[in-house]
Order: structure tokens, then C-alpha cells, then sequence
């Protein structure tokens, strides 16, 4: 599915979150939403969800307007923690596939196996590590068209990303998902994108082809993102 | 080969040149078939567009075959095989050659060196 972002602005009280960005994701790809904290990074992603409306401009995905009914066709992994701490990991699996229609239950299962997760234990008891494979587990398990990750690598130690990245690639049903991963650790999903778009205060300061950025400019995706974010640092204190 | 990528040169490349060499050292033979899309791209955590770009590029170059339905296979043209090896040999030679000449080294001092680095290794 297209994921069109015409135009939008938003702002928290004072704050501006995001100022008239203009954002087109095709099927097929794996989109890097990269910036620092506080970028517009999460709010990108919820308005792409509908659990956020713009101020101004319109989200469309699939030429129609985004209403929180979206859900039906968004798996949406969030940053925080939405786990009830008493359920167990397979009363978490059984209330998603109560909630999405689209939820495939082998998928899930063949999921738990290879991240090693045990359905019988609490959430509560659930290490970091095993929170963070389970939000990806609930989050692939779905044959949702679009796929929002909101960094699925945060506060997880490398073996956990290494397993993250490789089941990313395994489950991605890449005809049909259209992939968007918002981040701040590039050096993990670097070799996963086709496009790297650089934001940073509500705004969309860039967007590259991960293959044509090392063909063309000979830089990997992190250090065009730095060199990228110095060039901008040194203008702000001009 | 996880992450294992230079910043410098486009990943399909770098794929692309991983299989040349294993073709050159012979662990994958003339007519072997080589791994899925899926699996190449699990194998070496990238995307799996990458690695359908690898796959074409290699089929442009003649080293592969793609055969409708059945999979990407190592070429049973030997001559292009042969090709490639010495395509490698003079990739290296010339990454070689660059260095010495950044050092200053000539021609001449360049062949002395490597026929003595040679004698020195039989011994």
C-alpha cells in the first residue's frame, strides 16, 4: 500500500512536532526514519496509525484518508511498553489474534520458536530482551500491509538486534509490506533499507537511496547521517 | 557476514564480489545452485532487494543463470569462469600497485620486492 503524508503539521501545545512534511512510501520497501530525539520520528509514525491527527494536511494510505480505523490494515510496534504485566506471553498472543483478523497464529508460534519465548511465562517476569522480541513477535505475526516499527532495537543488547534484524528479514512479506522503521541506531538496520530519510525538528531535511548513497557519494547511511546532522549543527550557529 | 559491509561500496557489490570469490576458490562449482532471494538475504541480514540486485547484476555479467522456476545457478561456461578468476586476480593486482606507487616504489622495485618476498616464504 502507498502511504502518502501531504503536507503535515501538527504541533503539542507550543511545541511543533512536525512542520509541512511531505512523505511518499511505496510496497515493497524498507523505509529508515531517522533523526534525534524528540525529531518527530514517533508522531510520523502514530499519524501514519491514526492515533494521531495533523493540524494540517492530510495522511493518506491507499488514497484514503487515515481514521483510526487504519488499524486494520497498520501493525504498529510502539516504543513504550503496552503489556497487561499479568497476562502470560501466550494470553498476549491470544488477544491479538482476538483483536486482528489478519493476526496468523503459525506465523506467531514459528515466531516464538525462533526467539525462544515460552507462552507460559508472565510478562512481568519477561526480561527486557524478551519484552522487546515479543512486541516484534505480536507485530510480524500480522499479514498487515503496513508495518510500523518504533525502535524495535531500544535498550536491547546486540545478540537481541542481531535476532531482531534476521527475523526481520525472514518475516517481511516484501511483495506486499510496505516497512517503515523509525530510529536512532543506524549501524543495526543499515543493511535493511532501501530509502534513509534524515529528520530532525519536525522537519524532513533528506532523503536517499541506501544503495545510490554508497555508489554516488561513497558513505554508508550513518555517515551521511552525521555528516549530515554536523552540516546542519554548524548552520544553526551561524 | 553480518554487518561485515565497507561504507564505501553499495552492498550488492559487496555481495556480488562474496560469491565471485567463492566461485573462484571453487566452493561453489560450474552449475551449482545457489541460495533463495530469502535466503541469501537471511544469511547476510540485508534486504532482500539487495540481494535481487546482486543476482541481476551477476546474471549481466554471464556468471549466473536464472532458470524459470527453479532458482539463480553458477554458470556451466567455464571460459567465463576463467574469466572472472583473472578479473580478480587483477582487481587485487591493482589495489596492489596503487599502494606501492603511493609509497614511491617503481615498476622495477615492485617485481624485486615480491621475487624476494617469495624466496623469503620458500625458506
Amino acid at each position: 500500500m502507498t502511504i502518502q503524508l501531504k503536507n503535515i503539521s501538527k504541533r503539542y501545545g507550543k511545541d511543533i512536532s512536525l512542520k509541512n512534511v511531505s512523505l511518499t512510501f511505496e510496497t515493497g520497501k524498507i523505509y529508515g526514519l531517522l533523526g534525534p530525539n524528540g525529531s518527530g520520528k514517533s508522531t510520523t509514525l502514530k499519524m501514519i496509525a491514526g492515533l494521531v491527527y495533523p493540524d494540517l494536511g492530510q495522511v493518506e494510505v491507499n488514497g484514503e484518508e487515515v481514521t483510526r480505523r487504519i488499524s486494520k490494515d497498520v501493525a504498529y510496534l510502539t516504543e513504550l511498553d503496552m503489556f497487561y504485566p499479568s497476562f502470560t506471553v501466550g494470553n498476549m498472543i491470544d488477544f491479538y489474534a482476538s483483536q486482528f483478523t489478519d493476526f496468523d497464529r503459525n506465523k506467531a508460534e514459528q515466531l516464538m520458536q525462533d526467539m525462544k519465548l515460552d507462552s507460559a511465562k508472565k510478562i512481568k517476569r519477561l526480561s527486557k530482551g524478551n519484552r522487546g522480541r515479543l512486541k516484534l513477535v505480536l507485530a510480524l505475526a500480522r499479514k498487515a500491509p503496513v508495518l510500523l516499527l518504533d525502535e524495535p532495537f531500544s535498550g536491547l543488547d546486540p545478540m537481541v538486534r542481531d535476532s531482531i534484524v534476521k527475523s526481520l528479514v525472514s518475516y517481511i512479506n516484501f511483495d506486499e509490506q510496505t516497512v517503515i522503521i523509525a530510529t536512532h541506531e543506524i549501524d543495526e538496520i543499515e543493511p535493511l533499507l532501501d530509502e534513509a530519510i534524515i529528520i530532525l525538528n519536525g522537519k524532513i531535511i533528506e532523503q536517499e537511496n541506501v544503495e545510490d548513497l554508497r555508489e554516488e557519494a561513497g558513505l554508508s547511511v550513518l555517515e551521511w547521517f552525521k555528516s549530515t546532522m554536523a552540516e546542519r549543527e554548524g548552520r544553526d550557529h551561524e | 557476514m553480518t554487518k561485515d559491509f565497507q561504507a564505501s561500496k553499495p552492498i550488492y557489490i559487496q555481495i556480488a564480489d562474496h560469491l565471485s570469490s567463492q566461485m573462484v576458490r571453487g566452493e561453489m562449482k560450474a552449475g551449482d545452485k545457489l541460495p533463495s532471494v530469502r535466503e541469501m538475504a537471511i544469511q547476510s541480514g540485508v534486504n532482500p532487494n539487495t540481494i535481487q540486485r546482486t543476482y541481476s547484476e551477476m546474471e549481466r555479467m554471464g556468471i549466473v543463470e536464472t532458470k524459470r522456476g527453479q532458482g539463480t545457478f553458477v554458470t556451466e561456461n567455464e571460459q567465463v569462469l576463467q574469466a572472472l578468476k583473472i578479473r580478480l586476480q587483477t582487481d587485487i593486482i591493482g589495489v596492489f600497485v596503487e599502494n606501492m606507487k603511493e609509497l614511491g616504489f617503481t615498476q622495477e622495485e615492485m617485481i624485486r620486492g615480491l621475487q624476494q618476498y617469495f624466496r623469503g616464504e620458500q625458506r
